[in-house]
């Protein structure tokens, strides 16, 4: 049963990941324009150059 | 939180601005100004780039971005850029474009409510998940410390994530308690509270059963629902918003310096505003200078213009046809007839909030009758086990958390989700939580006539008679006027393949009509008064070539598209249809013949429509009312439901239930069905979460539930209502 001490805090952790990128998505407004998005990437705008932060 | 300083101050207030703004302007140092254009007709990822791409090279333009979802496009610019300029250009290079009123957009607010229960629910599938896992680990047999430690693992996630996640629920009880009132939070809050101190008791104890996993799945389901019904409600008031921010109420204000244009909502009682014709009167005035006509129909539903002069008084909402006019303001913004007209609207408009959803009738029968059961299973078993009040209160909690509301708050918003967002798909906009009910029991439909069933555009009647010859003299007077029968009739004309005849000195006599010099003859396009021809009891125009007998030219209203379509469907329906209208009967009497309406009414005042629709509802009528003018809003506030189009005065939309997007008025047929097909839904739902607890309760009631069963009663009926509310007829 030992393994429980590494795997239960290894779950957590995981889980706390993806809770944290979902905070990140919900913060930078990435679900304000579903149907945007999913046309924006039909647009060839930023292939050759990425957007400059 | 500090704010770091940006040279792009656009880009603090948007991130996603910066995407847009990196390469290039980036604004000269003045403050940015935000100006926001409805793209009705946009759709595709090559519509997006070119309206960011030809925006981003216009003067001025610091950032742009077009949502699709909302079909918007959000424009920062320096504080010279007029919107008009920029909505011109995109319309001119094929991107229909319409200037919106930032200030009637609360959308940012309503979002940072969205995004908020969002976050909420994201806590709480995750704290879910993680104590689930845990969960099954005890229910496989982990036992003595290994399963004491995993209680207490749940309880550090659990009991932090229902402090944060469950406050919605709790906030609300409380107000509700508070007034001494029981709502379904009540029950489910007291739920989740027992639920969790219970098993943070029994944890302490070293007991078997802990509850964390229901007390988290109880809250992540309940705020799926939550949610659900938040999003349908902010789709709805947000395109109402844009609706309301698309007509920029300006007016023309004569000063000394000049005309300026200033918002209605800065006019007081005594200025002088200009009305140019084709615009919209934005005040309760009395003309000072000018002669025009005046239509009216917005108000009266008459469709024949009306003579103006000095000292005739016009109201808010007529349209100024032929003259420039003057008008000293009497009334403005809150104080014009739009606003008496509200008086007779806030009336009935209580009399329509005593309506109770499905969801309160199910919640005024189901939280008492939860809390009795769980009092009465405590007391009994405390005499049963002879005061063990430990087993007694588990048992209680049993009870309470295997009724879980969990189906009754997502049976409804499950359902009203799918069917709105199926309606709105067909250009309906429902704007009211309870309408989709109250549109499923609808027995009757009172139309109005004009620009409701008729498009409210006149347009000319095919005559044989017509000489070619006065067609010619008749396309040349009209053409250069922006009077609607001018212009319906240059239409015609032309689409005739008539060439106007050379005419000289034409010029507007406003109020009377076109009076020109043809071949040396003084020829006059008009009034019927103006040329003394006798009049035709339908919306006409009359032409006289110096002397000689006028000639009438006629027009119809044409019927709006669809109407024929609906009008047959709610027949088959089995409803009963009156069209209720302020025009002449004759008028009346013709449009009711063409779409087969047999039981109709003209010569309507605004209080006899809302008193005829009072009295069929007092009948025991469930009536829909379907109208666009001012003075149709008393009847539309009076009825069981209404619908206005999207052309409706503001006014009217405003105590509409729903508002129909689009001219088409067909998919009002089917919105019934609809609504009937979604009640059906939200009742089978309700039986659904009966029947689980019908089998559930008595095994909790016995002492037989375990926390295991109470996830899967809870997983389960959730799961069934919401592929019930999937199961909608399709639109």
């Amino acid at each position: 049963m030992n393994v429980l001490v590494y795997l239960i805090p290894v779950s957590l952790l995981l889980g706390g990941g993806g809770l944290a990128a979902f905070f990140w998505t919900l913060r930078s407004e990435q679900y304000d324009d579903p149907d945007g998005n999913s046309q924006r990437i039909l647009s060839d705008r930023w292939d050759d150059t990425p957007p400059e932060e | 939180m500090s704010v770091p300083l940006s040279a792009c101050p656009a880009c603090d207030a948007a991130p996603l601005a910066k995407a847009q703004a990196g390469k290039g302007y980036a604004g000269n140092g003045m403050e940015a100004k935000r100006i926001m254009l409805s793209l009705p007709h946009i759709y595709c990822a090559a519509c997006i780039a070119g309206v960011e791409g030809n925006l981003a090279k216009q003067d001025g333009v610091r950032a742009a971005r077009v949502n699709l979802t909302l079909k918007r496009a959000t424009i920062d610019v320096d504080p010279d850029v007029e919107p008009e300029t920029l909505a011109n250009y995109l319309t001119g290079i094929g991107f229909e474009a319409y200037e919106l009123d930032a200030g009637q957009l609360t959308s940012t607010a309503t979002d940072k409510m969205g995004k908020d229960l969002l976050m909420r629910l994201g806590v709480a599938g995750f704290a879910m998940m993680n104590v689930m896992l845990l969960s099954v680990a005890v229910w496989s047999g982990a036992s003595d410390a290994t399963r004491d430690m995993f209680h207490w693992i749940s309880a550090a996630i659990a009991t932090p994530t229902v402090g944060f996640s469950s406050q919605v629920f709790f906030k609300s009880a409380w107000t509700a308690l508070r007034v001494g009132r029981l709502n379904m939070d009540v029950p489910i809050s007291l739920a989740i509270l027992l639920a969790l101190g219970m098993s943070l008791y029994e944890t302490a104890q070293s007991g078997e059963h802990a509850y964390f996993d229901a007390a988290l799945s109880l809250t992540f389901f309940l705020l799926a629902g939550r949610y659900l019904d938040y999003r349908t409600r902010s789709v709805a008031r947000s395109a109402a918003e844009e609706l309301a921010a698309l007509e920029v109420p300006r007016a023309l204000r004569l000063t000394d310096a000049g005309d300026e244009q200033v918002s209605v909502s800065d006019l007081s009682v005594g200025d002088i505003v200009r009305v140019v014709p084709g615009a919209r009167v934005p005040v309760d005035g009395i003309v000072v200078t000018g002669e025009s006509e005046l239509d009216r129909s917005l108000l009266t539903g008459e469709r024949l213009p009306v003579a103006a002069g000095p000292e005739t008084i016009v109201s808010t909402g007529e349209v100024n046809l032929t003259g420039p006019m003057t008008v000293r303001v009497t009334a403005a913004g809150r104080d014009s007839s739009l606003h008496r007209m509200a008086d007779l609207v806030a009336i009935a408009e209580t009399a329509r909030n005593r309506y109770t959803s499905l969801a309160d009738k199910a919640a005024k029968i189901y939280a008492p009758l939860v809390h009795i059961l769980a009092l009465g299973a405590f007391f009994a078993w405390l005499w049963i086990s002879g005061g063990d009040v430990r087993f007694a209160l588990n048992i209680a909690v049993a009870v309470l958390i295997i009724t879980c509301p969990c189906a009754l708050g997502l049976a409804v918003p499950a359902v009203t989700t799918a069917a709105s967002g199926r309606l709105f798909k067909q250009g309906m906009l429902l704007k009211s939580a309870t309408a989709m009910e109250r549109l499923a029991e609808v027995d009757h439909v009172v139309f109005d006539k004009t620009g409701t069933l008729t498009q409210g555009k006149p347009v000319m009647d095919e005559n044989t008679q017509h000489r070619t010859q006065d067609l010619e003299i008749a396309l040349a007077l009209a053409e250069g006027s922006s009077h609607p029968l001018a212009l319906s009739l240059t239409q015609a004309a032309r689409a005739k393949g008539i060439t106007p005849a050379e005419i000289s000195t034409v010029r507007e006599v406003p109020g009377k009509g076109i009076e020109g010099l043809w071949n040396g003859k003084t020829v006059r396009l008009g009034r019927a008064e103006w040329l003394g021809a006798n009049a035709v009891g339908q919306t006409a125009t009359y032409l006289s070539v110096s002397g000689a007998r006028p000639v009438s030219f006629t027009f119809t209203d044409n019927l709006r598209e669809g109407v024929d379509t609906a009008i047959s469907a709610l027949k088959a329906q089995g409803m009963g249809i009156t069209l209720i209208s302020g025009d002449v009967p004759a008028a009346v009497a013709d449009i009711a013949g063409r779409v087969g309406i047999s039981d109709w009414k003209a010569d309507t005042l605004p209080e006899g429509k809302a008193e005829y629709v009072a009295r069929l509802g007092k009948s025991g009528k469930r009536v829909l009312m379907v109208g666009d003018g001012l003075n149709d809003t008393a009847a539309l506030a009076a009825a069981h439901v209404s619908i206005s189009p999207a052309s409706a005065l503001e006014a009217a939309r405003v105590v509409s239930d729903i508002v129909l997007l689009g001219q088409s008025m067909a998919p009002l047929g089917e919105a019934t069905l609809m609504a009937k097909s979604a009640t059906r839904r939200i009742k089978e739902n309700f039986a659904i979460a009966a029947g689980y607890n019908a089998i559930a309760i008595p095994i909790a009631l016995i002492g037989l539930a375990t926390p295991l069963a109470a996830a899967l009663a809870m997983s389960l009926s959730s799961v069934t209502v919401s592929l019930n509310a999937l199961r909608l007829k399709k639109g």
